[in-house]
């Protein structure tokens, strides 16, 4: 809502020093949320004054029509002389009066006029648009023509109101009454203890029986209804300067004197009203439920197909307007071509409900509709229609038609009773029973009772309908900026969950490994999981849809983290980082097998442990996955020597650093899927419960995956899901108990068929050396097939044994040595290599 | 070979002759004196030291003289040895003293080189900036409570007072969730905020509930200088007996002294939101200025444009009717809650100018934060 100072000052008396920003401060402060304040005209020098066009000389040969005019200031340029001006618009003829900014003034955008040469003649001036003094759209697309009547020679500032503050308040969806003057001037009031002048306290003819007939078929979206009519409209009458400004202030566009009265009065009262040419209604007005199919053409050009739940206005042959949002194209107020001469005003108050549900199923927000689904003051009706008479009968010419109709569907107050002392247990401060019900009295309440207060609320305040309502008109009229400041004490907590613990370590230890965190947005396209080579009835295709994806490639959330963060890695790849480690925790979205839709559970308890359980059914499962990626330089090349390439021997360190910090037992093995290399994907695995999982993959992505996404060569990759290993894990890793005799190494080379893996090589070794047994460590790989056989490969472990209660001797350690070789021989073919 | 023997008669010993001694003695002076390097020292040690060394054989062959011979020839030999083990000990010395001069000066590197052999990591800015805010408040009692991010829309919306045509659901910017079958209609939805976690707190956890929030929410805004339509917020919630405005004021104040110092404050403004009654806008004093820039164009502040305030977020005392919707009495509780995004506050904690920087994962961006804030 924009608020021109200048019109506020007419229901307040605020001191003539107050600026718009002390106003602003002021109802910040009341809870208005006054986002700026616009300066007007502050940028503007005159003299800016009405001229009247005596001669007009069409230039030709240019590329646009000139025109070189002589102008008639009056004395305002010191010598009485026309005034010679060169113009380019042409929205004007001899006789017109218009405003001419002459040379010394500086126009909005620091635009300064002097006497200059153009188009071969001295342009002493110029002939202003609205554009041009900051005014706002006009309408017109050109030039200002005033009204005939205007006195040449007039300064123009004042005559068109250059100059004002207008504070623009974004008004939150509770406080209704203050899209309108009235509203924001009762709050400038109070916040400054002064009286209030309430535009609506007008006096009103009582209804009779020979206004124009409404019938209303449906008293529950409509329970009040106000039709007058005005006849014998001036058809050249227009709307008056002050009243065009005021419309441009605000930031509306003057159409029409009929129109801009019921705009004008909407700003004012905050009562949308309607004017309809009474000569294309046909028959008595009704409202009702549109029956469905049924079409209107809304004034905005748009035919629409109604729906049986939207409220319209009708005549005899059907819908004349879609109550509270829009009126019809075939009852509008015509324009000069077609003048209308009588009206039918509607002031009416519908069901806010169903008006926000009309405007959001037709995706049509107007002026009206914002408002009524934020709660009119329904005694302002009929207020407003009069209003908008008398603006009628005074500035068209008009007459008043003495038939006043009014419908009003019966309706009890609003009271709400309270404790006297309830704001004070909401704040926390002691106003007492005396500040408590001047305030609610300021707001307009009227208060009864002692200790139980009995508060009936303002017709224009709908959005009191609780206790907590009044406390807090009670602490914000108080002021926010007195409440003290106190500390509960809360009882003692339990810290972080394991869960929560496990996220921070692993977080914190990938990062100690040099990977930087990169999170990413969870929105895919499907094509990736093509990309990522997935088998056709991969699970992790089965995706969540978005109804209204930002982008329309990218409809589904992510299954996998590894789109988003290749993602970020080819994007740091592109800005020249080329050595690059990245990780990223977060959630994977997992449709179940079955979608249900979530049910509307009630508001007025709890729900039950079964509807809660079914509301969370119809949810996906969202488990927390870690991913990294790798790609270029794991170590740099440097003054040391070579660096090393990342590869998928970090993808897999990785996973065994997260497995380390959740406290599990990982499986390291063999495997294939999809993104990986077939031959260097480490499949992962913890045991939950007894029972094996596989928890993710690690690795180097396959060439395909590789180019397809466009990533650096032998980019690698590992993916887990943190919650199942959290599962697996236990943090409360035992102490080892540490003996202090000596220890005895021995180093063991066992031959092997390439195809077995070390791990199982190194399982049987650890079995067999038994409980003497410290520690053991590979220490070297060896393949040649002259020394070794073909496809034969030689495992070098380094083996350190020590007892807690005495020195090992050679024999000791030797005996364990040979049975950790032959188990290893058992198990795996290994043998000693000669 | 030369072990005393008392049927040998003793004899007068060459070796032990005075003038043999100081011979002996004088070769080995002279030997450590030509020493030039340590391993030439040892050399000579050994040759005039060690167990074949002439003094040493000269000393073996003392047993062999007669009794009244021995001790003037004891004395002679001891003087000399100890003379030589003088000289080897004072040379040693001089040889150590002279490399520890010139050798280690010949060693030394030079310590400015750089051994950024893997980089350092990092973790991401909003992650750490979430985990400070949350360890304010563990510190104080509150636990961490998280939540889906796909969540229902009673959880999202109804359950804190946002009916279906609740004006303030349109204004959410709400991602929906398709609905089986691809319909439209899923009563599922990206959430819109953390306050759902509000509700799922006081259904799920014993009262008195004093629970932080943290985590990533969705709307539909296209990404720019000013907006993300995934960003990250914090939400907080505590419902006991008898809280008040001022408890959450207080709250409020702890929260921006912990992050941003001592003296710094809090200022409520009147606002509206449908899960608290009353609501207020959240500003803190800007920690830079500290309000001196205000009305002051000589020290203009950018990280408030001057207006001494900084927005923060939105608050309030929960609505009664969201404690009924989650089974709470609002007669005997009452609460207050508060949230507000963590990027805005890392943008204006740390200069980030554009949020563009905090979601595309650039890793020169995130390396100076580290692994805390």
């Amino acid at each position: 809502m924009r608020v021109p100072l200048s019109w506020l000052r007419e229901y307040v008396d605020l001191p003539a020093t107050e600026t718009g920003r002390d106003v602003q401060a002021k109802l910040i402060s009341a809870g208005l949320e006054v986002e700026t304040v616009e300066q007007l005209g502050a940028d503007l020098k005159g003299p800016l004054v009405v001229g009247q066009v005596l001669t007009i000389e069409e230039l030709e040969g240019f590329k646009k029509p000139i025109r070189f005019c002589t102008v008639d200031v009056g004395t305002a340029n010191g010598t009485g002389e026309p005034q010679e001006i060169v113009c380019g618009a042409r929205n004007f003829a001899v006789g017109d009066k218009v405003v001419v900014v002459l040379p010394g003034a500086v126009l909005p955008g620091d635009f300064a006029i002097a006497a200059r040469k153009t188009y071969g003649k001295v342009s002493h001036g110029m002939i202003c648009s609205g554009d041009e003094l900051g005014m706002g759209d006009d309408g017109s697309g050109g030039i200002i023509v005033l009204p005939p009547e205007t006195e040449v020679g007039r300064d123009a500032v004042e005559l068109l109101e250059l100059v004002d503050e207008v504070l623009d308040i974004a008004v939150t969806p509770d406080r209704g009454y203050a899209l309108s003057m009235r509203g924001v001037a009762r709050e400038t009031a109070t916040a400054y203890g002064l009286p209030l002048r309430d535009p609506a306290l007008i006096d009103v003819p009582g209804p009779n029986a020979y206004g124009y007939p409404v019938k209303i078929a449906d008293p529950m979206g409509c329970d009040r209804f106000t039709a007058r009519t005005v006849s014998g409209l001036e058809p050249e009458a227009r709307s008056p300067i002050w009243l065009q400004r005021r419309l441009q202030k605000v930031g509306m566009r003057p159409i029409s004197l009929a129109v801009d009265v019921t705009n004008y009065v909407m700003m004012e009262l905050g009562q949308p009203l309607h004017a309809y040419d009474r000569n294309l209604v046909q028959g008595s007005i009704g409202v009702r439920r549109a029956e469905p199919g049924e079409k209107i053409t809304t004034l905005d050009g748009v035919t629409r197909t109604l729906d049986a739940e939207d409220l319209v206005i009708t005549d005899e042959r059907g819908p004349i307007g879609l109550a509270g949002v829009m009126g019809g194209a075939n009852t509008e107020i015509g324009d000069s071509d077609a003048p209308t001469t009588e009206v039918v005003i509607e002031a009416a108050h519908f069901d806010a409900v169903s008006i926000a549900r009309t405007a959001r199923r037709h995706r049509l927000s107007s002026e009206a509709s914002r408002r009524f689904e934020r709660g009119v003051d329904p005694q302002a009706a009929a207020a407003a229609a009069q209003r908008t008479v008398d603006l009628l009968v005074l500035l068209a010419g008009g007459t008043a038609d003495a038939g006043v109709t009014e419908v009003i569907a019966p309706s009890a107050p609003h009271t709400i009773t309270i404790p006297a002392d309830h704001p004070d247990k909401v704040a926390g401060v002691a106003y007492g029973r005396e500040t408590v019900v001047r305030r609610l009295q300021e707001v307009g309440c009227d208060v009864y009772g002692q200790d139980e207060l009995i508060v009936t609320v303002p017709s224009w305040r709908p959005d009191l309908t609780d206790p907590n309502d009044l406390a807090e008109e009670v602490i914000r009229l108080e002021g926010y900026e007195n409440l003290p400041a106190t500390l509960p004490r809360p009882p003692a907590g339990r810290g972080l969950t394991r869960r929560q613990r496990l996220h921070r370590r692993v977080g914190r230890a990938l990062a100690g490994e040099g990977y930087v965190e990169a999170p990413n947005y969870p929105f895919v396209g499907e094509q990736v999981f093509d990309q990522l080579g997935l088998a056709a009835d991969d699970p992790a295709r089965r995706v969540v849809k978005l109804t209204n994806p930002l982008n329309d490639e990218e409809p589904a959330l992510r299954t996998s983290l590894l789109p988003g963060l290749l993602g970020a890695l080819r994007r740091n790849d592109g800005r020249g980082s080329h050595d690059l480690a990245l990780f990223e925790t977060g959630l994977v979205f997992l449709p179940g097998q079955e979608q249900h839709v979530a049910a509307q559970l009630p508001v007025d308890r709890r729900p039950t442990d079964e509807e809660i359980a079914a509301l969370n059914a119809a949810l996906p499962e969202q488990p927390r996955h870690v991913a990294v990626v790798l790609a270029g330089s794991r170590e740099q090349a440097g003054w040391w020597g070579r660096g090393r390439p990342a590869d998928w021997a970090d993808a897999v360190e990785a996973a065994r650093t997260v497995a380390r910090e959740a406290g599990a037992e990982l499986v390291v093995r063999n495997g294939q899927y999809g993104p990986w290399h077939p031959g260097r994907c480490a499949e992962l695995a913890v045991v939950v419960d007894g029972t094996e999982r596989v928890v993710g993959h690690a690795g180097e992505l396959h060439p395909r995956v590789v180019k397809a996404l466009g990533l650096p060569a032998r980019t690698s990759a590992m993916e887990l899901n943190l919650d199942v290993l959290e599962r697996a894990g236990d943090d409360t890793p035992q102490a080892p108990r540490i003996s202090s005799f000596p220890v005895a190494t021995q180093d063991v080379a066992l031959v092997v068929d390439g195809a077995v893996p070390q791990a199982d090589v190194e399982a049987a070794l650890r079995e067999g050396a038994g409980e003497l047994l410290e520690s053991i460590r590979l220490f070297d790989v060896y393949e040649n097939a002259e020394q070794l056989g073909e496809g034969r490969k030689s495992l070098a472990y380094a083996l350190r044994f020590r007892a807690s209660d005495r020195t090992l001797t050679v024999d000791e350690a030797s005996a364990a040595r040979d049975a950790a070789v032959a188990l290893a021989g058992e198990r795996t073919g290994a043998v000693l290599r000669g | 070979m030369s072990a005393p023997n008392k049927s040998y008669d003793p004899v007068e010993v060459e070796a032990l002759k005075p003038e043999e001694i100081e011979r002996m003695r004088d070769e080995a002076l002279a030997a450590f004196a030509a020493a030039d390097s340590l391993d030439a020292l040892q050399e000579a040690k050994v040759a005039h030291t060690g167990g074949t060394s002439p003094l040493a054989l000269a000393n073996r062959e003392i047993g062999a003289l007669p009794p009244q011979a021995k001790a003037e020839a004891g004395k002679r030999v001891g003087m000399a040895r100890g003379a030589v083990n003088k000289a080897l000990a004072a040379r040693q010395a001089e040889l150590e003293a002279e490399r520890d001069a010139r050798v280690l000066v010949e060693e030394a590197v030079d310590v400015t080189l750089p051994h950024d052999r893997v980089p350092a990591g990092a973790r991401h800015p909003l992650t750490t900036l979430s985990e400070r805010i949350e360890d304010i408040f563990v510190a104080m009692g509150y636990e961490v409570a998280e939540g889906p991010e796909i969540e229902a829309e009673w959880f999202n919306f109804d359950a804190l007072n946002i009916g279906p045509d609740h004006p303030a659901r349109g204004e959410h910017d709400t991602f929906f969730v398709q609905g089986p079958k691809g319909g439209t209609e899923s009563g599922v939805v990206l959430r819109t905020h953390t306050s759902p976690v509000q509700a799922r707190s006081l259904l799920d956890r014993e009262l008195p509930v004093y629970v932080i929030c943290p985590g990533r929410v969705y709307r539909t805004d296209e990404l720019d200088a000013t907006h993300t339509p995934v960003f990250h917020q914090v939400e907080l919630l505590a419902v006991d007996e008898g809280l008040t405005m001022a408890d959450l004021k207080g709250t409020l104040d702890h929260m921006v002294q912990s992050l941003f110092g001592e003296g710094m404050k809090t200022r409520l403004r009147p606002n509206f939101f449908p899960f608290t009654e009353p609501s207020a806008e959240m500003d803190m004093l800007c920690y830079v200025c500290k309000g001196a820039s205000v009305g002051n164009p000589d020290r203009p502040c950018r990280t408030c444009s001057s207006e001494g305030w900084i927005e923060l977020g939105g608050c309030g005392m929960v609505n009664p009717r969201v404690l009924t919707a989650c089974g709470v009495d609002p007669g005997r509780y009452s609460g207050f809650a508060f949230g507000f995004g963590i990027e805005r506050m890392l943008m204006f904690r740390h200069n980030v100018e554009d949020m563009r920087d905090m979601v595309e994962g650039d890793v020169r961006f995130t390396r100076p934060f580290g692994m805390e804030i």
